[in-house]
């Protein structure tokens, strides 16, 4: 009588974990998605007038893309590295009425999508190097170290206030 | 010394296999932790513009992708050489954007709701015309957190 009982034949366990393998590669994806974050404005009630803040002609910032991709700033023609330090000049400076201040982006339809993340990280990249500096400074942490009680404090001193804008068509509505 | 004998072995042992699966299953769980599951492939070819500022999209809130570009390269005799935007997994105009943006919201939780994500992945070469008229329609259907996909500058 046969006392040993054979093994189970583990030859096959390579093979079935080929075919998870395959299956783990054919349906997902590494996925490059990382981006920049943004919150777009709400729709005004059909009953509210669109409100139009009043404010110092000084204290907005006109940034314009034309057709052509090329940028200015209250109508003055500016490269891209000095748009930042321009933005951060500007932001700092009204760093004591943060409500205050506004960021136009204005954009013509056949700006390519290029020209405007370019500004967009441009700006973003102001931002964030002022709400760093503030936190090393009190502190001494870089912004992304600290909790989100701190971060929501830094953000209140530099609230990121962009406004965009695109030319309309014509006969368009907006 | 008469008991040791030559004639036995002459070739070189086979390797051993025993710990092939081992490996495959190493690989395995580094793809599963590594990726995350595809919801669906664009049918449009995006090259990505570039950004120093970038954030990583968190895949744990719901998320619903809307790719713009020109499409690829099975689809282009039917479709021709237009930007195209696709929704999802399926081509979509303009128009149904709103529609669809608001039956997905209905669909979800309060919560879920409020941090539901719309993740834009534009060709570069796009005209702001479309993405802005995206983004308006978006405001219609009251999604409002966006997140503009893009590769870092090297």
């Amino acid at each position: 009588m046969r006392r040993n009982v054979p093994e189970i034949n583990s030859s096959s366990t390579a093979d079935i974990a080929f075919l998870l393998l395959t299956f783990f590669l054919i349906t997902t994806s590494m996925g490059s998605d990382y981006g920049l974050a943004r919150r777009l404005p709400e729709l005004p009630a059909p009953d509210q007038p669109t409100e139009t803040a009043k404010l110092k002609e000084r204290n907005v910032l006109r940034l314009a893309l034309d057709e052509t991709d090329r940028l200015t700033c209250n109508d003055e023609p500016i490269s891209l590295e000095e748009l930042r330090s321009r933005a951060k000049t500007f932001i700092d400076e009204r760093e004591d009425a943060p409500d205050e201040h506004l960021i136009l982006l204005h954009c013509h339809r056949e700006t390519s999508y290029k020209a405007y993340i370019a500004v967009q990280n441009e700006l973003a990249a102001a931002y964030n190097e002022l709400r760093d500096r503030l936190a090393r400074a009190r502190w001494k942490k870089s912004y992304a170290a600290l909790d989100a009680e701190q971060q929501a404090a830094v953000r209140e001193v530099y609230p990121q206030r962009i406004s965009e804008s695109t030319t309309p068509t014509e006969g368009g509505e907006w | 010394m008469g008991r040791f004998n030559k004639t036995g072995k002459r070739g070189v042992p086979a390797l051993n296999t025993a710990s092939l699966p081992d490996l495959i299953f190493t690989l395995l769980f580094f793809f599963m932790i590594v990726t995350n599951m595809r919801d669906s492939e664009p049918k449009v070819d995006i090259t990505l513009p570039e950004a120093t500022q970038l954030e990583k999209l968190e895949r744990k809130t719901p998320v619903t992708f809307i790719y713009v570009g020109k499409p690829s390269e099975t689809f282009r005799d039917e479709l021709g050489d237009e930007t195209r935007i696709q929704l999802n997994d399926a081509y979509a105009d303009l128009a149904d954007i709103p529609g669809y943006m608001t039956a997905e919201r209905e669909a979800m939780s309060d919560e879920n709701r409020q941090q539901a994500v719309v993740s834009l992945k534009v060709d570069q070469d796009t005209p702001m015309g479309i993405v802005a008229d995206i983004k308006e329609a978006l405001r219609q259907a009251d999604a409002l957190n966006v997140h503009y996909v893009a590769q870092k500058r090297k």
